[in-house]
């Protein structure tokens, strides 16, 4: 599920070297964290939030098949 | 990636040779200039040719296709990604099993994948094209159940002389509700609310 969040972020910067997720294994839960470039962070995030829903909706499906429950935390 | 290096007495002149070879036009290429001419004495003596590497650029259908292979893989769904695209507009079509799960809850998953594409394929802010994604024609019929929706709520206020005020939904849905009515003989349609909870309400006219 990281990698998954790692290749949307890379996708979306201008700096995908710079680009670092954490995955933290819950029972049923994992947790996403997503680090970007200061600069970048509006890439990630976009107006409202709506890039990072987007992500969200995305990484939710890919965990729903799994059967897990994820969430993506952009710091 | 198809791309040639070529040569010339000026770089002009090796970019030209390169657009021959490929058979492309020059906006299509990405030039990289190995090196610079150099004129020498007499323009004999120690002249040495340009020389540039030219490679063809990837088009918006083909990065689209890059990007949600490689998505799709990651997210262990198995599916195939058609592409074809014109100046404005880049249509993908996915096809495989488990297409359920990208279609996800009133299209929400199939949007943001659109979303998510678009912003990557548009990322270099050159020729803007619309991204389509749909599998199993589901726009269309998503499209079809809208205007059913429309037609028979319409009929209802009518009848009742009450308003009724529809689900929250994106503007593409809004639209094709407010176009279904427009020409309704006792109905009309506004849309109330803030995005993303913006609804549409029919009343009498």
């Amino acid at each position: 599920m990281g990698e998954l969040v790692k290749f949307i972020a890379q996708s979306l910067v201008d700096n995908p070297d710079q680009v670092e997720v954490n995955e933290i294994q819950g029972e049923q839960t994992v947790i996403i964290e997503l680090r970007v470039a200061p600069e970048d962070m509006g890439k990630v995030i976009g107006k409202q939030g709506r890039i990072a829903k987007a992500i969200r909706t995305v990484v939710k499906a890919a965990a729903t098949k799994e059967k897990k429950r994820a969430v993506v935390e952009i710091l | 990636m198809r791309s040639v290096e070529s040569s010339g007495k000026t770089v002009d002149e090796a970019i030209l040779m390169a657009v021959a070879q490929l058979g492309v036009q020059r906006d299509m290429l990405e030039i990289e200039i190995l090196e610079e001419p150099v004129k020498g004495l007499f323009g004999i003596i120690g002249a040495r040719d340009a020389r540039i590497r030219a490679t063809v650029k990837k088009t918006k259908g083909e990065i689209a296709k890059e990007f949600l292979m490689e998505l799709l893989d990651l997210m262990n769904v198995e599916a195939i990604v058609n592409v074809s695209e014109d100046d404005e507009q880049v249509n993908i079509e996915l096809k495989g099993r488990n297409m359920g799960l990208l279609i996800g809850h009133r299209g929400e998953t199939l949007d943001a994948l659109q979303y998510l594409t678009s912003l990557v394929v548009n990322k270099d802010g050159q020729n803007y094209k619309r991204i389509h994604l749909d599998t199993e024609n589901y726009r269309k019929k998503r499209e079809e159940t809208l205007r059913r929706l429309a037609k028979r709520l319409g009929y209802k206020v009518a009848k009742t002389k009450r308003k009724i005020t529809l689900e929250p939904m994106n503007p593409f849905e809004r639209r094709i509700i407010h176009a279904s009515l427009q020409n309704d003989n006792y109905v009309r349609t506004y849309s109330e609310g803030e995005e993303p909870n913006r609804r549409v309400v029919i009343t009498l006219k």
